[in-house]
This record gives C-alpha cells, structure tokens and sequence, in this order.
C-alpha cells in the first residue's frame, strides 16, 4: 500500500527527515513514536502532501504510484486520510456540510456523480452513531468551540465517512480523556479491514492499549532507528526514549 | 468642457426645467450648487479621498439628464431582483421612473416617488421637515446630488406599522446614451415604532459607462427599526458614489449591510447621527473584487448622546489588482457618556497585487465609553488550506471555502432570508465555484 523509500524532507532548507524507510502493507497497523522533535509530525504532513515541506531526496509510493506530484486532495483521492493534531476551524460551515463537500468532490475527481442525499444521510446516521456523536453537534460550525476531545472525534467522523485506504492518525490521543480514547479507538477497530491500513502517530503507548499495531517503529532525529512488533511500545513507555537515542548515536 | 463646468451650466437649465414649486426647495438647489462650484470633485488631496481617485471617472463626457425614455422587460432583469418573496419595487430606468417595473403603494404607508414628494402638497409637512436636513451641506458630491435632485424613492411608514414586504429600490441603466450621469435622491422617513427593511440596487445593463452620485436620507424616529441593504455587483464600467445619511432617534435601531462585488469604482459614504439615548446603530459590509476594481468605504458614526451603541463589522477580499479603503470614523462627544462602539475591518489579500487601506479615527471625548477598534490584513491560512485539500477538496473550492467561512459572519445579522441566499450565491459566483449545497 504505502512505500517510503529513503526519504529526505525538510521546510526552508533545515532537513528534518533523514532518510525514512518504511512499507505498510494493506490490513496492517503501524505505530510510529519517538521524542518530541524526532520528525513524526513532518513524516505525516509529507505523506499527505503538505506543500510547505520539500522531499529533497527518496521517494514515495501508494499502492505502486509515485506520489510526489500529487497534491493534497489527489492524494485524498487515493485514498489517504491525515487525522489533524491540531484541526482547523471553519465557522459557517457545518460538520455536515463539511463532510458532504469533502465526499462529493472526492467522488467527482473520480467520475462518480455525488452521492444521493439520502444515501449521505444514511451514512451520516450510522458513523455518527459509532463514534457516540450527538445530532446537533454535526450541524455546528466545523471544529469552532469544540474541545480538544470533540476535535478528535470529529476527525475520526470525517475519517469513518471517507472511509480512506491509507489513515496515519497524528497524535490522535492528546487532548483525549479517557472515555474519549475508547470511543475513537473502538471507532478506528471498527473501520479496520484487510483492504485498509493505519498508521498511529503517537508520543505514548496509552492509545496503543486500545489500537493494537501490528509494527512499531521509533523514530529519532529523522530517521527510523528502531522497529519491532508492540512489545517494543511497551518497553518504550517504560525505559523512556534515552537509550533509544543512545543506541542510535553509537 | 470640464464635467465641473459642464454641470454648472447644465445647473440653469435643469432649473427652468423643474420648476421647482417651493421656495424652500428652489433655496435648498442654489445654496447646494454654490457649495459645489466652492469645492468642486474631491481630489486625493482632501483627506477623505487620499485613496480614492475620481480622476479617470471625470474624463467622460457625461449625459447629465438623460431624456430618452427606454423600456426593459422584466423576464430580462428579474435576475437583479429579490423574487422569490413578496416585495414592494421602486424602479428607475436611466433615472425615469418606470411604472411598469414598479409596485409602489399609499396604502397606510407612502412608497413612491421622490418627484411626487416634492411637488405635491400632501407631502409638504414630511418634506419641510426631513428633506435635505441629515445630509451633510458641506460636502461637493452630495451638494452636487442636492442640486440636481428630482427622483428617488421616498418612502414615509407612519408610527406603529411594520411593513411586512421589504421595499427594493432598483436603478438601471441601460446604456442608451455612450456615458451618463445619474443622481438619484432617496428620502426614507421612520416613525415612531415602525419596522421596514429595503434593498438598494443600482445595475447597468450594458457595458457603457454609468457614474452615480446618490444620496439617501433615512430618519428613524424612536424605537423604530430600519435594516438596509445595499447590493452592489454592477458592471465593469458603472461607478458609484453612495452618500447615506441616517439620523436616528432614541431607542431606535438601524443597519445597514453593504454587499460590494463589483462596478468600477464603488465610494460609500456612509455617516450615522446618533440624536438621542439607547441607540443601536450597526454597519457590516462584505466587500469581494478583482481586476482592477476599487471599493472604499467611509463610515463615520456621531455618538452625541448617552448610552448608544454603534457596531461596525467590514470584511474585504481583494484579488488581482483590486484596491480596498476602508476608513472608519467614530466620533464620541463629552455628553455621550456609556457609549459602547465597536469597530472592525478584517481584509485578506488574495494576490500579491491587490491593495488595501485601512484607517480606524477615533475621537473620544467622554470618559465613560468602551471603544474598541481593530483591522487585520492577511492571507488565507496556508495549515487551514492544507487541512481542506487533504479531505479531498481542490485548491479553488477550498479557497473559497475559506473566503466564505472568513465572511461568514457579516451575513448572520441579516434579517431576510431570501437576501442572505442570494448573497450566499453572489459570494458563490463571485469566488468562481459552486460548492453544491446550502452554506
């Protein structure tokens, strides 16, 4: 599904990624942690095709495709979905409406006609219903006044309604209490298949407890250092991230 | 001949020509042309008008009083008129009031025509004592206008009516002659009481070059409440310069909302008196252009009174070469103790080469007040763009997205519904995209 091969980026000249290799295979879930600064964030907007970042060297592939002309919404198109840390505000246009547009013009860059309105509304109904959302809160302004936990479990909505074959979920358990992390976890399992994968982009083993990866891969100062399967999370929440980091400058 | 000279000469003629009936209105004409011979155009060099340039607009050799009577079918312009609800319509047609577009009434109420008003006794008492009293005497263009006055609307809702049908005020031009001036005069009176809401519209249907100088005069006598629309998207070479003065009285409550999508130039004139307490006064403007186009608003809110409130809100999205000015005025005196007066004018430049000047002036002299003021300049959030297209949205819908979400909020106080879509369309069609649903 995805392919990463020896990837360089960077923004304005200053490289924060040192040459990632990575592959997810379709039905897999990956986990990649590390320190604060280690490039997590970057790696995810490089992927989803964030214009500020340059890809300097390396390359990468969805499902055979070189993607580094694609632009963000192409690569929606594709089938990749980034889950925001810190999602945008909108004011004036609804959750739904939102949704809605996203759908439809991603179905129009693929020739298909929007989506019947009963069709969306049925959909609608059964996501929101799965990730415990309230009716009203769907036609709130997008993202305005919500909590950081509402935030969250709206990006999961959005993710549940575009169903994409590719999620990297950036840091998606902050801001997150407790009851909030199962309802997203559960919402995640729930979307898992044999055709989809995700990526986890976590600082903490927490979410992992819930969304079970199949990969771990730790990554440090822009390049993966370490991978294992998810013993490896747990041995990092309880080691800290030093001795990874030691071990990668010897 | 220079337009300035052109219309002083034209001035005797028009005035044989109208053969004003009062005295007062024939004194009101002549001091008016005297202050405009005084100052003439108002040139960059005149504060007011450091942005803005009359100058290419002067070069025309303008019809001054277009004689020749044209008609339009309504199925051709319906398009330029609230339809799909029940209005009252006062239309002009290159300055001519057109019987056949209009639907005017004097049942309970007066909505009709300026030239009836000043020349029919009947409407002696309103005329002597509102006409021509908030529009300020010092001031060239609207001396011009004053001078040249001879229709308009007015519109008189006597104490305790609320005007279930809002009023469209529409004016066309439609190219007849090769350019025209036109100086539409509109008199709105209030009383106590009484709700109205009335959309203003001037629209040229051809490409000829069309320069109008209105004035408006609404009085809102206490606790009225007037909401007033403007909706300008007029064509490439159409100018206008709109002088709107509103004196209000306690506990009354006026806005106006001014939506700018398009014409030459556009200049509105926009000034408040606050004459009495508990006053709600409240100016928002959407203003969204291209090309080369200019749109300068000028607000001025006079807070004479005590515990009065004035909200001004003005959003601007500029691309290409357009220019934007905004200049708000808020004056507080010493007596206007209480007064709260908020003012904003948020901009965002959408290319490299559009401009945009924007200047809050306050001068207050009380010491209980709460005033605030604040512009922004900025471009659309690159993280906020990023976060659209990676949902599978493309670069031009989500810009546009963006620009209607940064608007947004100017619409939300508007009453009429039927006005809020067709201003959701106009932002729709003006941004170049169709998002495919209701916003």
């Amino acid at each position: 599904m995805l392919h990463i091969k020896n990837l360089h980026a960077g923004i304005e000249e200053k490289g924060i990624l040192k040459g990632i290799n990575l592959e997810v295979k379709a039905g897999e879930v990956h986990a990649i942690m590390g320190p604060n600064g280690s490039g997590k964030s970057t790696l995810s907007s490089v992927i989803a095709g964030k214009e500020e970042y340059e890809v300097t060297e390396g390359e990468i592939f969805l499902n055979g495709e070189n993607i580094e002309e694609l632009g963000p919404e192409e690569r929606a198109h594709e089938g990749v979905f980034l889950s925001f840390q810190y999602p945008v505000e909108i004011p004036g246009v609804s959750v739904t409406n939102f949704v809605k547009t996203a759908i439809n013009e991603t179905r129009k860059a693929k020739g298909l006609e929007e989506m019947p309105a009963s069709e969306m509304l049925k959909k609608i109904r059964e996501k929101a219903e799965l990730l415990e959302i309230d009716r009203r809160f769907l036609s709130r302004s997008l993202n305005e006044g919500f909590s950081g936990g509402e935030k969250k479990r709206n990006e999961i909505f959005q993710m549940a309604m575009l169903e994409p074959k590719l999620a990297i979920l950036d840091e998606t358990d902050s801001g997150l209490d407790i009851d909030a992390l199962r309802i997203v976890a559960n919402g995640v399992n729930k979307l898992r298949s044999e055709d989809n994968a995700v990526i986890v982009i976590t600082h903490y083993q927490r979410l992992l407890d819930y969304i079970v990866p199949d990969y771990v891969h730790v990554l440090h100062n822009g390049k993966i250092v370490k991978s294992g399967t998810k013993e490896l999370a747990l041995e990092l929440e309880e080691k800290g991230y030093d001795w990874i980091k030691q071990e990668a400058t010897i | 001949m220079e337009l300035k000279d052109k219309l002083l000469s034209s001035f005797m003629v028009f005035e044989d020509r109208v053969n004003d009936q009062s005295k007062e209105l024939n004194e009101i004409r002549n001091t008016a042309i005297k202050t405009f011979q005084q100052k003439g155009f108002p040139t960059k060099k005149d504060e007011d008008w450091k942005y803005t340039s009359l100058k290419s607009l002067l070069k025309h050799d303008y019809t001054i009083s277009p004689q020749q009577e044209s008609a339009i079918e309504f199925k051709d312009v319906k398009k330029y008129f609230i339809h799909d609800i029940d209005t009252y319509k006062i239309v002009f047609i290159d300055g001519k009031y057109s019987s056949f577009l209009s639907e005017t009434t004097h049942d309970g109420i007066d909505v009709c025509l300026m030239s009836s008003a000043l020349n029919k006794p009947k409407y002696k008492i309103i005329i002597d004592s509102y006409y021509n009293k908030a529009a300020k005497a010092d001031l060239s263009l609207t001396s011009l206008n004053t001078a040249f006055a001879s229709e308009g609307a007015y519109i008189h809702i006597p104490k305790n009516k609320v005007v279930e049908k809002p009023i469209q005020i529409v004016h066309f031009s439609t190219g007849n002659e090769v350019s025209v001036m036109l100086q539409p005069r509109n008199l709105i009176v209030v009383d106590e009481n009484s709700h109205v809401q009335i959309i203003e519209r001037h629209q040229s249907l051809t490409s000829n070059v069309v320069l109008t100088n209105s004035v408006t005069e609404v009085f809102a006598n206490k606790r009225a409440i007037v909401d007033y629309y403007k909706v300008q998207n007029d064509n490439q070479e159409a100018s206008l310069i709109d002088n709107t003065f509103i004196s209000q009285k306690q506990s009354s409550n006026v806005s106006v909302h001014t939506f700018s999508f398009g014409g030459k130039l556009i200049r509105n004139n926009l000034q408040f008196f606050q004459k009495g307490e508990r006053i709600d006064s409240t100016m928002k403007g959407i203003t969204i252009i291209g090309d080369k186009q200019h749109v300068d608003h000028n607000t001025l809110v006079h807070h004479i009174e005590p515990n009065c409130e004035s909200h001004q809100d003005y959003k601007g999205i500029f691309g290409d070469r357009s220019t934007g000015v905004f200049n708000g005025k808020v004056i507080v005196e010493k007596e206007a103790q209480k007064t709260n007066a908020f003012q904003a004018n948020n901009n965002i430049l959408v290319d490299d080469k559009a401009t945009i000047n924007t200047k809050p002036q306050l001068e207050i002299f009380a010491d209980d007040v709460k005033c605030s003021h604040g512009c922004t300049i900025g471009q659309l959030d690159k993280d906020a763009l990023f976060y659209l297209r990676s949902r599978g949205i493309p670069m031009k819908e989500a810009k546009a997205l963006l620009m209607y979400a940064f608007a947004n909020n100017v619409l939300e106080s508007v009453k009429v519904n039927a006005i809020k879509t067709r201003i959701n369309k106009l932002i729709a069609q003006k941004l170049g995209v169709n998002l495919g649903f209701d916003l």
